[in-house]
């Protein structure tokens, strides 16, 4: 589209465009030596990561602060109005991200003082779903591609898998040795927190689409997490892990 | 996705208007000519019965010019002609038999700068009612009252009808306009730019008298300021080059406008 009759007006849009761009670029580095530290089973890495977070929440205020401001002064219409809100929301998502990326460098620290349990190879894995999820929903954002935006969307759904298939398998360590069950609870809760910031993720890209098209995605996406509901008793058969 | 109802532009929230809402005038196929120069190009849009429908667009689109022929304004100058029809309650208003002044009785106007008639305050509400009835002076004293209360401006000039309606602040003067144009009765009410010579108390003023007035009247509003197009109607037309571009609900046009010159337009991008 053409450019705003005043020229400083597409200057705002394009510095809260660029802020959202290093915010995920941020929460993208962030989430990748998370996953590293509990891998690594290394606490210097966890403690950087824990005190990267604090640069999300700084650009955070910033990018609502922009938002308030265009709002207040530009009154802005249409696409730019959409593109202004989903400023927000998206830059809300992104932090989030970043909060969880933070507290499974946190967990990896406990993680690391503790013997190895044999779920944690299942971490890499989804983590790297995750860091996929992440790239491919800030190109999409960057492009404006509402189709890109989808599929990360409609790809959610493996994330959901991979942690239910994480939470069955440490409970069923937790019942097999008591030992386990504080190392198999962090993991628990850092397997989690990865679904989780997949979850912004889908959240991210349901808002690109809006962007672009000024609709929501409203078709139903698959809702993989089925692990609210499910119980494991002790007599059952253990998984073939 | 809460925050954002669904299909956002599409369904409008608290909408006044259903698909059973009559049309009160239908613009049907009308071009207008200045002379040679065809200013309006087979415009064809509803106003709705009881609704505002705003006319946004840049200078010389037409705007105006439309406006003017929901009540034949422009036979006031030579060599103006309109083609194709404008339906007032299903009767075609530019059918050379109309009784003019009958018609803009029933459809009035409002202009962009406040024209008093330099008489009082009180006259300047009777004269026009003179011209269409003759009521005693209890009863005109009864609707000079009442179309002033309805302008909202009765409280500040009650005490002051026998003063010149020139002596009063721009603000009231807009306010004692549109207190004339109801006295007489009308149905539909057009506003030319009714605020772009007015501060912003006056206009939020005049804006929140257009709000109340719906309840009685069909308003059709010209104006260049977007955000008040969007704050006091409930459909807008946008026009570009004598051309109907879009037309749709309020809501529509400033959040998911379906053609690019319109996006263009309320974004600030034209040009």
């Amino acid at each position: 589209m053409a450019d705003h009759t005043v020229k400083s007006y597409d200057d705002e849009l394009k510095n809260l465009h660029e802020d959202i761009l290093r915010m995920g670029g941020i929460a993208e580095a962030q989430f990748a030596s998370a996953i590293q530290a509990v891998t690594k089973r290394d606490p210097d890495i966890a403690a950087l990561t824990v005190k990267g977070d604090a640069k999300l929440d700084e650009l955070n205020l910033i990018v609502d602060q922009r938002v308030v401001r265009m709002l207040a002064l530009r009154q802005p219409m249409a696409s730019d109005l959409r593109e202004i809100i989903s400023s927000l929301k998206i830059a809300a998502d992104v932090e989030r991200m970043g909060d969880y990326a933070a507290n499974i460098a946190k967990r990896s620290i406990a993680i690391a003082e503790m013997r190895p349990v044999k779920p944690l190879a299942s971490i890499p894995r989804m983590g790297r779903l995750v860091q996929h999820l992440i790239k491919d929903v800030l190109d999409a954002y960057n492009e404006r591609n509402a189709e890109k935006a989808k599929q990360v969307w409609l790809r959610d759904e493996e994330v959901d898998d991979a942690y239910n298939a994480l939470f069955r398998e440490t409970l069923t360590y937790m019942m097999e040795d008591p030992r386990n069950i504080t190392p198999c609870t962090h993991l628990l809760f850092v397997a989690k927190n990865i679904e989780r910031i997949g979850d912004h993720a889908t959240n991210i890209a349901e808002t690109i689409y809006f962007i672009v098209h000024g609709t929501t995605l409203n078709e139903s996406r698959p809702k993989g997490d089925s692990s609210s509901f499910l119980v494991v008793n002790p007599d059952d058969e253990a998984p073939k892990a | 996705m809460s925050m954002m109802a669904n299909n956002l532009g599409t369904s409008a929230i608290g909408a006044r208007t259903d698909e059973n809402t009559p049309e009160k005038i239908s613009v049907r196929d009308l071009s207008f000519f200045y002379g040679e120069t065809k200013a309006l190009k087979n415009i064809s849009l509803p106003l709705y019965e009881r609704t505002v429908t705003a006319f946004i667009g840049p200078s010389g689109c037409g705007k105006s010019t439309l406006l003017r022929c929901l009540n034949r304004m422009y036979e006031l100058y030579p060599k103006q002609h309109a083609e194709g029809e404008v339906l007032l309650d299903n009767v075609n208003i530019l059918n050379p038999k109309q009784d003019l002044n009958l018609l803009r009785a029933k459809v009035g106007m409002v202009f962009q700068k406040p024209t008093p008639f330099p008489m009082t305050i009180y006259d300047n509400i009777a004269f026009g009612v003179k011209l269409y009835e003759n009521l005693p002076r209890a009863e005109m004293n009864e609707r000079v009252e009442s179309s002033l209360r309805r302008a909202a401006l009765w409280d500040e000039v009650k005490d002051k009808l026998n003063t010149s309606g020139l002596g009063l602040s721009g603000g009231q003067q807009q306010r004692l306009c549109i207190a004339r144009t109801i006295a007489v009765r009308p149905e539909v009410i057009l506003f030319d730019e009714p605020c772009s010579a007015l501060d912003p108390i006056s206009t939020s003023k005049i804006e929140e008298l257009i709000d109340e007035l719906k309840d009685h009247y069909t308003i059709a509003i010209v104006t260049h300021n977007m955000q008040q197009a969007a704050r006091v109607s409930e459909f807008t037309a946008f026009m570009y080059l004598g051309e109907l571009i879009e037309y749709d609900r309020t809501e529509k046009i400033f959040t998911t406008p379906s053609v690019k010159k319109t996006e263009e337009y309320v974004t600030g991008r034209f040009g």
